[in-house]
């Protein structure tokens, strides 16, 4: 009865709002699927077992390992790449915010670094840095920008609280 | 690298998964949140599987109180465990421990069963199920059966789930009035695997400490627990760096673990006595 299992997954997935059909290897990363299949090559593959964090998407509302999930699991699922946020606008403040303290640099971090400085920016509330730094914990930075990272992140935190706006 | 996966089924139900299991010719792997099984298949650790994904029962997930205690269904996610009001207020340990389980992502997809399951020697969940006396639940082919937490850890990455078996949820007395619980821990970086982990539970009926990191399964430091309920701090201490055999590795020698878990553990009781360590 092992053809119960089955190399090739027919899924749906709902890609930065527009609906997605395709068939996946079972052992197909999302990371892989968004970046060959779907051409979406903003978030990253990179260590490639949920260290480093370049491969941050958002899988139905929370930030997720693109590495560490497979594409079969995401049938049915809402997925936000940063090509998604960017274009929602749901960013912009953050990612201005990153142009202005240079806290982008190579930028090859900066999408999983968007998209989890995101998740917790919608937390609400006026996160300290430590709290920021908390949260990036998974986010490795080669150019060693953490601090001017911090920096953006604070900025956008503290205007966004300003203005009453979670 | 890339996974290597044999092949894929979704369970829609815990029957359906222990007959995918069942029909696994052996190589059936449960696949709850994958967040330690697919870095391992990624690494090639693990290849050839046939992935049963029961990520989706939910009948698995969630936290109910029973009377005195408070069961946790294996599928309940990492932050929603640290977030649980119920989990919280009844095992602020759990709650606490889920602050220093890898990073905010990861703690999205992991579920509190794959952890137990998994049994790292290294991570936070199993030992809290040590220290807090916890109970396994676990279904198989022929029906379920429970498991004590201190018979489940068998060795590194090894319980006492039997081929076929899916744990299904984790039963935790709840705290009482006095009750105390903690964790402490080393690790290079916030999120990280910890160098040495320690938890504490100090209840009527006396201490409990469970460590991890510090071999090959989480280790419940029973001489130390008895120093410790004859007030005898200093006692424990030595008790304790007595009865655990440390691993060396690239993190950290056994020199070095042992003399942390020292350390934790009286950091660990200054923050239960108010007094500094």
């Amino acid at each position: 009865m092992t053809e119960m299992f089955r190399d090739k997954i027919d899924v749906e997935i709902t890609v930065n709002g527009e609906p997605v059909e395709a068939r996946v290897p079972a052992g197909q990363h999302l990371i892989d699927f968004l970046r060959q299949t779907v051409g979406l090559t903003g978030a990253h593959a990179s260590c490639e077992h949920g260290v480093c964090g370049a491969c941050t998407v958002e899988v139905d509302g929370a930030s997720v390992r693109g590495c560490l999930m497979l594409a079969a699991q995401a049938d049915g699922a809402e997925v936000w790449t940063v090509e998604g946020l960017t274009e929602r606008g749901r960013i912009a403040d953050l990612q201005a915010a990153f142009i202005a303290h240079n806290a982008l640099q190579c930028g090859f971090c900066t999408p999983g670094m968007l998209v989890a400085c995101d998740e917790l920016l919608r937390r609400g509330g006026t996160p300290s840095r430590a709290e920021i730094r908390e949260h990036l914990s998974g986010n490795y930075c080669r150019c060693t920008g953490y601090e001017a990272i911090v920096d953006a992140v604070e900025t956008v935190a503290k205007a966004r609280a300003g203005k009453g706006a979670a | 690298m890339k996974a290597s996966a044999g092949g894929y089924a979704r369970a829609n139900d815990l029957r359906e998964a222990l007959d995918l299991l069942a029909n696994a010719d052996g190589q059936g792997r449960v696949l709850a949140g994958g967040q330690s099984l697919i870095a391992a298949m990624n690494m090639r650790l693990s290849t050839g599987d046939m992935l049963v994904d029961i990520s989706r029962i939910a009948e698995l997930a969630g936290v109910a109180e029973d009377g005195e205690t408070l069961r946790i269904g294996a599928l309940t996610r990492h932050a929603a465990v640290g977030a649980d009001p119920l989990v919280k207020t009844h095992v602020p340990l759990l709650a606490e421990a889920t602050g220093h389980i890898a990073h905010a992502a990861i703690r999205n997809r992991g579920t509190i069963g794959g952890a137990l399951s998994h049994a790292d020697p290294a991570a936070e969940f199993p030992a809290c199920a040590l220290a807090l006396g916890a109970s396994m639940e676990i279904a198989g082919p022929d029906g379920s059966r429970t498991v004590a937490a201190e018979d489940f850890f068998e060795d590194v990455f090894t319980t006492a789930l039997a081929e076929g078996e899916i744990l299904t949820a984790l039963t935790v007395p709840k705290q009482r009035p006095g009750e105390a619980q903690l964790i402490e821990e080393v690790a290079r970086r916030s999120g990280d695997y910890a160098l040495v982990g320690l938890c504490l539970v100090k209840r009527d009926a006396g201490h409990r400490v469970a460590l991890f990191s510090v071999g090959a399964t989480p280790i419940l430091a029973r001489a130390c627990m008895a120093r410790l309920d004859a007030g005898d701090l200093d006692g424990a201490v030595t008790a304790l760096q007595g009865e655990i055999d440390p691993p060396s590795d690239t993190q950290a020698s056994a020199a070095y673990r042992r003399h942390l878990a020292g350390v934790l553990l009286r950091r660990a009781m200054a923050r239960l006595t108010g007094v500094p360590a």
